[in-house]
């Protein structure tokens, strides 16, 4: 048998039903390898002993005969997931010491079906970054390294520590959220899956808000088929947040058929765009090759206002990121810095409490909501929003889904791109166009490039077909055949 | 529209965040950077369009107006930086 720690959650489920392990025995392996991968630095708080807890309890409920439906599977979550008396942080300086009283929505449902915390993990500060370089608690290091090589890699962000974690068999998978890409750019620059669902699917309720109108949790997991087990958990409705839909959860597994035949895939020609990598196109290629084998039909389409998204998003996200982080008083919780009023109380709190690219993004959201310039900044935004979305309601009466590129490239070294904020925003280039119209995408890994670096192809679906995108996303997983696994250098 | 100085003062202030007098000339450069990037959206007329309210077509649920939690002072201010008798203690805000 292989190590533990190399199963998927479809095998570990699998294993544990049969009894070739008990839920001890993986969550232990776990926890060892955490302990031995402290130098990717993708945790914030291991919680071992909640962890061996909750595997006792699952082992209980597994001899019982009344197994739910995560049982013993040990994940991460991100540090942007209340969760109850363990700290969070949400990356962030200013949160010191929070430790709620109250438990996500998301995390209370994978609990509910069983899931084992192994502990919270990393991320870039109130998940603003695309490389987990902004945390407060140091960057997180990519597991991969280029070819004879070892400069130390992003992971991609925010949800860094979840990509990296999975990466290096850490965890079996993790929570992400996912504003502007923040799931599916890290899972594409660590060969894993990623899918941020459609705006509506998971509660956030309990999630610390970054942009609300645009923030929605997701899995994060080795292969496609463990995503979709992960959101059939974490998706519900939740009166506690208001635009969770009241749908049905659909058994996502079972649309997993490998059958895309007829199935209309889109490629958007605006996604070409200047100055991307000849391999992306490459790999964008063969991902067009591979559906068309297994019976798709491809058609080109067009999504006119692709070019306004990413200015349209650093409106609309600053904007309602400098309102949802005015809670950040030194009050109520968290970090209080001293001052001779209580003005400067908040003001010094702020200052020593944010770092540099929250500060940036919170004054720019404040200057575009001052008097004067909501109309010229917010409402424009708001309007290339709508035109975004009809861009894809349109698209969409000509295909069922649409294939793109992840990620504008791959991984890149630490420090390459702290310098010009705008360089870093372009890695969401082809991720946040979903986000400002509320669609799902799914990440896939689609290989490797010349330096031995993973890559990923999106998947991009109409409101709420979450399942096709998991159909699709299996027959390009199962194409491009097992991404190799990072040589474990991190060990100690 | 240009950030000046005296600009990313008076934001800095809105936001509640300290400034040093150094740092407001390079943000003044930084957030021009980003204004001038984002100025590319006036190249669509945008005159007939309405603004998204709402990412998912979907109303709103009405729910009974009742209590259905509360009584947890506790648990309310058992985070603050400081508190006593459940209150949350500020500096002095009144003379």
């Amino acid at each position: 048998m292989s190590k533990l720690t190399d199963l998927t959650i479809a095998e570990a489920r699998d294993g544990l039903k049969k009894k070739s392990f008990s839920a001890t025995e993986l969550t232990d392996a776990h926890i060892k390898a955490v302990e031995k991968a402290r130098a990717l630095n993708a945790f914030v708080t291991e919680t071992p002993e909640i962890a061996r807890a909750a595997a006792a309890e699952s082992d209980k409920r597994i001899a019982a005969g009344s197994a739910r439906p995560l049982d013993g599977i040990p994940l991460g979550i991100k540090d942007l997931f209340c969760t109850k008396d363990v700290l969070t942080t949400a990356g962030s300086h200013i949160l010191d010491g929070f430790k709620p009283a109250y438990e996500s929505t998301v995390t209370t449902n994978l609990f509910k079906d069983g899931a084992v915390m192994l502990g919270k993990l990393n991320m870039d500060e109130f998940a603003m970054g695309s490389s987990n370089e902004t945390s407060y608690y140091g960057p997180v290091i990519n597991p991969w390294r280029r070819k004879g090589s070892d400069t130390k890699l992003v992971p991609g962000g925010s949800s860094g520590g979840s990509s990296a974690s999975i990466a290096a068999r850490l965890v079996m998978g993790a929570t992400g959220t996912d504003t502007g890409g923040s799931i599916r750019q890290p899972a594409a620059v660590t060969g894993i899956a990623g899918i941020k669902p459609t705006y509506g699917r998971c509660s956030r309720w309990g999630i610390v808000a970054f942009a609300s109108s645009l923030d929605q949790a997701g899995p994060m997991a080795r292969t496609v088929r463990d995503c979709a087990i992960m959101l059939k958990s974490m998706a519900s409705h939740d009166p506690l947040d208001s635009t969770s839909v009241d749908l049905p959860v659909p058994d996502y597994e079972a649309a997993m058929t490998g059958n895309i035949k007829g199935l209309k895939v889109g490629i958007p020609r605006e996604y070409r765009i200047d100055g991307m990598p000849a391999e992306i196109e490459a790999l964008w290629q063969k991902g067009i090759q591979w559906l068309k084998d297994a019976g798709a039909e491809i058609v080109d389409v067009s999504l006119p206002h692709t070019k306004y998204a990413l200015p349209a998003y650093y409106i609309v996200a600053p904007a309602e990121a400098s309102s949802n982080l005015a809670r950040y008083d030194g009050v109520r919780f968290g970090l209080r810095v001293p001052g001779k009023d209580i003005t400067s109380m908040y003001e010094n709190t702020r200052a020593a409490g944010f770092g540099r690219e929250v500060q940036r993004r919170i004054l720019i959201g404040t200057y575009v909501l001052s008097a004067g310039y909501y109309d010229a900044y917010y409402i424009k935004a708001q309007k290339l929003r709508t035109l975004i979305a009809r861009d894809f309601d349109e698209a969409y009466r000509k295909c069922d889904v649409l294939l793109t590129p992840t990620a504008p490239g791959p991984a890149f070294g630490i420090g390459e791109k702290t310098d010009d904020p705008i360089s870093m925003y372009l890695n969401d280039v082809f991720t946040v166009t979903v986000n400002l119209a509320g669609l799902p995408g799914l990440s896939v890994p689609a290989g490797l490039n010349s330096e031995g670096l993973p890559l990923g192809l999106q998947i991009i679906g109409k409101a709420f077909d979450e399942s096709t995108l998991f159909r699709v996303g299996e027959v390009i997983e199962k194409a491009a055949g097992t991404t190799p696994r990072p040589q474990a250098w991190w060990e100690v | 529209m240009s950030v000046d100085k005296d600009t990313v003062r008076r934001v800095a202030r809105l936001a509640r965040i300290a400034f040093p007098e150094e740092r407001l000339e390079p943000m003044a450069g930084e957030l021009n950077r980003i204004l001038a990037w984002v100025e590319q959206l006036n190249a669509v007329d945008t005159s007939a369009v309405e603004p998204m309210t709402s990412v998912v077509k979907v109303s709103l649920k009405m729910r009974e107006d009742q209590v259905s939690d509360g009584n947890r002072a506790d648990a309310v201010v058992r985070n603050a930086p400081l508190g006593e008798d459940n209150y949350f203690a500020v500096p002095k805000v009144v003379e």
